[in-house]
């Protein structure tokens, strides 16, 4: 079975590197040395659903979203 | 049982193909067997209708019953990615909405002429493969997506052989559902699938990252169904002849046979089909000449000479050597040409070819072909060496396509099998007697419009 637990995605095509997700969630995103995003590739922890959130919509470029079921 | 039959010597025929027998290869190239030794006059093979339907005869397994003969058959994609093709089908026929069906010759690599060479040959192939798919998806809108490119020999260009077989069809009344032909850009990425679907709904042919993947909403919206050309025709004939057939040869894991475009070491290219298992020793000469076989194309992975000696055409072997049967590019570099500046040529290439729109691929491909760059002259170069080793490890999984994962993969191969030409380089000293590019690469693009 595929693992289908809820995971941070980012819309490679529509992320423009602002760096938003690395300030606001730096427990589940780096940044490369361009300013793009290394997404840990886990199931989100409960304790930062909270925060997981507030990074998918405070995004400038509205390239993030929550994939798969909680 | 021959393993191999060679059909096609970069535009001539270098030997007769055997006749097609209950397991003899060459099943999808056999209308080849109808050309001249010397293709010169090479006239529009494979057109004939009549002809093909007495070389294959008509479909025994349709609809349902031939997707439960293709689940049996363990048909991959032959497009690179060997994604099971039954599990396509059924997803595709379960999808809410009026499927569409979408066959895939636009081979972007130019180390590739496998499609080119099946929808020259055999067009009625795929063509049947398109019909059955689209029976057994129910769905009413086929498209058939191909380069414009250009014949070899002045003879007409694919678009038009193409549409000479259609209008053959039409006038046979032969198909249920008629076929739109598409045009791709002359782009490496243009054939990828989320590219192929933008194209045919009137946008530029650039890869997208969405939620939903294209067998649920796809061309128009409606639920796609992408199969490689090559898939297509091994699905027409599993349609004739059954899984048990098909499964007759290549290995237990990856049944059956595939096109394979093999470059060998006088730079020779020529088309084969091969059953999957078959030793690489056995589809090019691996001569003492050579130094190294890059097996997958440029999204694939070098070998080592002792490695490619010891290894078959199929991904359980692939694999775990870094490389991957792909889609069956196989090149022998011979040891005349630096490994290092080969693979910065082709790394600058597919920087360029970049769709330009995720951040990794665009930042990191150009940077690791500048490192390439570096590394490929004979001096030292250990800041481009340690970033190089850093980048590769970072690109898997960013993009929208696999472009810049098939990439480092392809460019973290070369450091190793490479290693002892990176520390002459160090020294200061290079061991090739020949400069390259032995590798084929495109032009660099030109302009902003060349994605449509």
């Amino acid at each position: 079975m595929p693992d289908t637990r809820a995971r941070l995605r980012v819309d490679r095509t529509a992320c423009t590197g602002h760096g938003v997700c690395a300030e606001l969630l730096p427990e589940l995103v780096a940044l490369d040395e361009w300013g793009y995003p290394v997404i840990a590739d886990a199931p989100l922890p409960a304790r930062l659903v909270r925060e997981v959130r507030r990074t998918v919509t405070d995004c400038p470029a509205l390239a993030l979203r929550v994939a798969g079921e909680g | 049982m021959r393993a191999t039959s060679t059909v096609m010597t970069a535009g001539r025929f270098d030997q007769r193909p055997a006749p097609p027998g209950d397991t003899g290869l060459p099943r999808l190239l056999a209308a080849a067997g109808n050309g001249p030794i010397d293709g010169t006059a090479v006239s529009e093979p494979g057109l004939d209708l009549v002809a093909h339907l007495r070389r294959h005869g008509r479909p025994r397994f349709r609809a349902a019953a031939l997707i439960e003969q293709v689940q049996a058959a363990g048909l991959t994609g032959r497009g690179g990615a060997a994604f099971p093709v039954a599990r396509k089908l059924s997803a595709v026929a379960a999808a809410k909405g009026s499927p569409v069906v979408v066959a895939n010759g636009a081979e972007g690599e130019p180390a590739s002429s496998k499609d080119a060479a099946l929808l020259w040959f055999s067009p009625h192939l795929v063509l049947d493969g398109v019909q059955l798919a689209a029976e057994a998806v129910g769905a009413d809108t086929a498209y058939i997506y191909v380069h414009a490119g250009t014949h070899a020999r002045g003879g007409p260009a694919l678009p038009s052989h193409l549409r000479a077989a259609l209008a053959q069809r039409e006038a046979a009344g032969t198909d249920r559902v008629s076929v739109e032909l598409v045009e791709a850009p002359a782009r490496f990425l243009a054939g990828e699938e989320t590219a192929l679907v933008s194209r045919i709904n009137g946008g530029a042919a650039r890869p997208a990252d969405k939620e939903y993947r294209v067998f649920q909403r796809g061309v128009g919206g409606r639920p796609t169904l992408v199969q490689n050309v090559e898939t297509l025709a091994h699905l027409a004939l599993i349609a004739r002849h059954g899984a048990n057939w098909f499964r007759s040869v290549g290995t237990r894991d990856e049944p059956g046979s595939m096109l394979c475009t093999v470059r060998a070491a006088d730079g020779q290219a020529r088309v084969l089909e091969a059953a999957i298992g078959t030793p690489l020793s056995w589809l090019m000469e691996i001569t003492d000449d050579v130094q190294a076989v890059l097996a997958g194309g440029y999204h694939g992975g070098w070998l080592s000479l002792a490695a490619a000696r010891q290894l078959a055409l199929s991904n359980a072997d692939l694999r775990p050597a870094g490389a991957i049967a792909g889609a069956g590019i196989l090149i022998a570099l011979p040891a005349a040409y630096c490994g290092l500046a080969e693979t910065a040529s082709v790394a600058r290439s597919l920087a360029l070819e970049s769709a330009g729109q995720c951040g990794p691929c665009f930042n990191g491909l150009p940077a690791i072909a500048a490192a390439l760059a570096e590394l490929a002259q004979p001096r030292p170069a250990e800041q481009a060496l340690a970033n190089l080793r850093r980048w590769t490890g970072l690109m898997t999984g960013r993009g929208a396509c696999h472009h810049p994962d098939g990439t480092v993969r392809f460019v973290a191969t070369a450091l190793q099998v490479f290693a002892t030409e990176i520390a002459e380089h160090a020294a200061g000293r290079c061991t090739a007697t020949r400069s390259g590019p032995f590798l084929p690469v495109t032009a660099p693009p030109e302009t902003e419009s060349d994605w449509r």
